[in-house]
């Protein structure tokens, strides 16, 4: 007997095949956007807002050493001092969802907790919990549900 | 003692002949399920229940996730 410790979650965010009644249905993982910039903990403030900002973005997962999401920056935390370290700056336990979760149904986690961005993490117990996917922008996900509504049944 | 293996080892298995045994509930294999699985939710997996099964073969279960 052999146990596939990944399971369907694993599967499923390798966009491997799949059959059944909702099989095809999109995931978070297919929208999310993977190019979001991250940062380390101990990074100045001031350095992580300059990159960030030139690549066009608002926004900073704070990572650990293998990926682990520690935290958020976005709007409030770039006004403080340019020398505080990104830790002390960020703000901590930010929404998330998972890969494998349904665009039809995390629309209703952004809805109800009125939320505009979801961080993306990997399941487990493991060293790869936690572990930054992505990030979910709300006008993606309505926007992918939006054109899932007008394609022919 | 099963023995864990990766999504790898589980398309080259299943290639080979393995028989993929998905042990959520039925209402959720027929949601979806890995292609080619068989059914046999966790509660019901005994020795009758699979007695069916060609057990020359190597059976590989899987659940949802790690968590």
């Amino acid at each position: 007997m052999h146990d596939y410790a990944g399971g369907k979650a694993d599967w499923v965010v390798h966009g491997l095949p799949l059959e059944g009644r909702t099989a095809g249905r999109r995931r978070a993982i297919e929208v999310c956007r993977k190019d979001i910039p991250t940062c380390g903990p101990h990074e100045p403030l001031g350095e992580v807002r300059d990159r960030v900002r030139a690549g066009g973005y608002e926004m900073c997962v704070v990572v650990n050493e293998r990926g682990i999401v520690l935290g958020r920056l976005q709007r409030k935390s770039w006004e403080k001092e340019p020398e505080s370290l990104a830790e002390d700056c960020m703000q901590l336990g930010p929404p998330t969802t998972r890969p494998d979760h349904f665009l039809h149904e995390v629309i209703g986690r952004f809805r109800k907790g009125n939320l505009d961005r979801l961080l993306v993490t990997w399941y487990g117990r493991d060293e790869d919990g936690g572990r930054l996917v992505g990030v979910l922008f709300r006008e993606d996900v309505e926007r992918v549900l939006a054109e899932n509504e007008r394609l022919p049944r | 003692m099963p023995t864990r293996i990766t999504r790898e080892d589980v398309q080259r298995m299943t290639a080979e002949g393995a028989v993929l045994i998905d042990a959520l509930s039925e209402s959720e294999y027929v949601e979806e399920h890995i292609a080619g699985a068989v059914n046999f939710p966790l509660r019901k997996l005994d020795r009758q229940t699979t007695a069916h099964l060609a057990m020359d073969a190597p059976l590989i279960v899987y659940c949802y996730d790690l968590d």
